[in-house]
């Protein structure tokens, strides 16, 4: 079957797709978009975690066809997604969200293009050094930025709240949590949003 | 596999009549397990989230009638005061993630003896709203669950709502894990004061092949309150009847030995969670929480 859905922005179409199929399938091998992480496929590691609809939810356990006519947002769209955030929801900046092509080629360059710049948890992440191998940090950045955005004072309780469906089997969480802290005392300071 | 896209709940009773084998698809959250570990393939899958009635709820002036596909963290966030247990075990499922997605339309659906809903759906008192094109249904919770991950709904039938008493006094829900969050309930239990009718009622959770009510308990407290009572002067419950409401509902129980927990520490844990939810639940009946909110 073919699916039709906004991923980070812009419209996308995805074809062949098997009717048992998960979003994040089709997210990683038909639109190229490694980023959300596959690691259990049941629900329990977070890695996979993107929005739908604007909610966290485990991109393994949506069915492609439930994403028929939504809105998600994966870790590649996060900086974009934060940008506009930042310029205040109201009226997006044409031409709107990130396409396939820079989503597929993103990387992380702290100096670099618009594209490749880091959401403002991104960046908290790597100056908490909250990434050890990696794997866990897509759907924990994806969680964290929700929570901030939802609440930009989390307690300590919020944030392990927000973040316990994520698991990392490297840092321990404190730096993670550092991380997030970090984050939304920065946004505090940039400002209300 | 044909994925069905209904979308209305008209069309989509019309798809179940037509094919009756096939998998409603809500959350995903069971379903899409399944289906990832091939330990499904059903011929059609179909999907329930077009069907935005599923997704409401309305409140009366006796009961709440709660769209089966409405999620957990709407419930936790929204239906605190009218639905405290449910409420309560609601912020105990899984994680954010998977709160966002799973309902309790899916767990009924499951009809998993551990699933959390059961036991405040148990005590609050509720009935399921099973509708097919031959026409619609209440069956009452306590008949609902027909044994091990089986329930009483007909192959062309689907679930529609929940229909669940409005608290009328303090509820609680408690449930045994190896932490706090994304765990199988070890077992759980949930106790609800119902003051207007002077009664008590329980649930209990995956400690039988179905989610239980202790009807000994809750007759036996019932009648204590009364004979002592209680609930006009909000006096303590005398101990020695805790005890024996926490004995007896564990009498309830019929557990089994797992790799989560023993049956005899099952048996040990309702007690325990059976004496505890009655402390929490009269005390804020006491404190003038003779209202429907929870401690
Ligand atoms: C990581 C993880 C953690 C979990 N933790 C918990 C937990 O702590 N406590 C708990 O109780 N559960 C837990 N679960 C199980 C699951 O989330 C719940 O059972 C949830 O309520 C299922 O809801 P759903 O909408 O996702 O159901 P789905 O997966 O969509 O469906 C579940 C079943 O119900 C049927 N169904 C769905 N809607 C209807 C309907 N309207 N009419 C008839 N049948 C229907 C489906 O066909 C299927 O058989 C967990 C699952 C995961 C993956
Ligand atoms: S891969 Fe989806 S939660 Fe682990
Ligand atoms: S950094 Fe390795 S799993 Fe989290």
């Amino acid at each position: 079957m073919r699916v039709n859905f906004t991923v980070n922005g812009r419209p996308q179409q995805a074809d062949d797709v098997w009717e048992g199929e998960s979003l994040l399938y089709v997210l990683r091998e038909r639109l190229g978009l490694p980023g959300s992480k596959n690691a259990c496929e049941q629900g329990e590691c977070g890695s996979c975690t993107v929005r739908l609809d604007g909610l966290p939810v485990c991109a393994c356990l949506v069915a492609a066809g439930q994403a028929e006519g939504r809105e998600v947002v994966t870790v590649e769209g996060l900086a974009e997604h934060a940008r506009r955030r930042a310029a205040g929801a109201g009226t997006p900046p044409e031409p709107a969200g990130t396409s396939l092509d820079e989503a597929r080629r993103w990387t992380a360059a702290p100096d670099g293009t618009r594209a490749a710049a880091l959401s403002p948890v991104q960046q908290a992440f790597v100056d908490a050094g909250a990434v050890q191998c990696g794997f866990c940090t897509p759907g924990l950045l994806v969680a964290a930025d929700e929570l901030i955005e939802r609440n930009p004072e989390p307690s300590d309780a919020d944030i392990r709240e927000a973040l316990s469906g994520n698991l990392c089997r490297c840092t321990g969480y404190e730096t993670i949590l550092d991380a997030v802290r970090l984050a939304a005392a920065r946004a505090g300071e940039a400002g209300p949003r | 596999m044909e994925f069905l896209r209904p979308g209305s709940w008209e069309e989509a009773l019309a798809a179940k009549a037509e094919h009756p084998e096939a998998v409603p698809l809500a959350g995903g959250t069971d379903v899409m397990v399944e289906i990832n570990f091939d330990r499904r393939r059903p011929d059609h899958l179909l999907d329930l989230n077009r069907i935005g009635d599923l997704y409401e709820w309305e409140t009366g002036e006796d009961e709440v009638r709660l769209g089966a596909s409405v999620p957990y963290a709407r419930i936790m966030e929204e239906l605190r005061a009218e639905l405290p247990g449910l409420a309560l075990a609601a912020h105990t499922v899984g994680s954010p993630q998977i709160r966002n997605r799973g309902s309790v339309g899916g767990n009924l659906g499951a009809a998993s003896p551990a699933g959390d809903s059961h036991p405040p759906l148990l005590a609050a008192g509720a009935q399921v709203e099973a509708e097919s094109v031959r026409g619609t249904r209440l069956i009452p919770a306590e008949e609902f669950y027909t044994g091990v991950k089986r329930n009483a709904l007909a192959p062309d039938e689907l679930i529609r709502a929940v229909r669940i008493a409005r608290a009328d006094g303090p509820q609680q829900f408690s449930k045994v894990g190896t932490r706090n969050a994304m765990v199988i309930a070890v077992c759980a239990f949930s106790l609800a004061l119902h003051p207007r009718s002077r009664t008590v009622r329980t649930g209990i959770g995956s400690a039988a092949p179905t989610p239980v009510r202790a009807r000994a308990a809750e007759d036996f407290l019932a009648a204590a309150l009364e004979e002592g009572g209680c609930w006009e002067s909000g006096r303590p419950v005398p101990p020695s009847a805790a005890r024996r409401f926490a004995e007896l509902a564990a009498g309830a129980c019929n557990p089994i030995d797992d790799v989560r927990g023993s049956a005899r520490y099952r048996r040990h844990a309702v007690a325990v969670m059976a004496r505890r939810t009655l402390g929490w639940t009269w005390d804020a009946y006491r404190s003038g929480g003779r209202d429907s909110r929870c401690a």
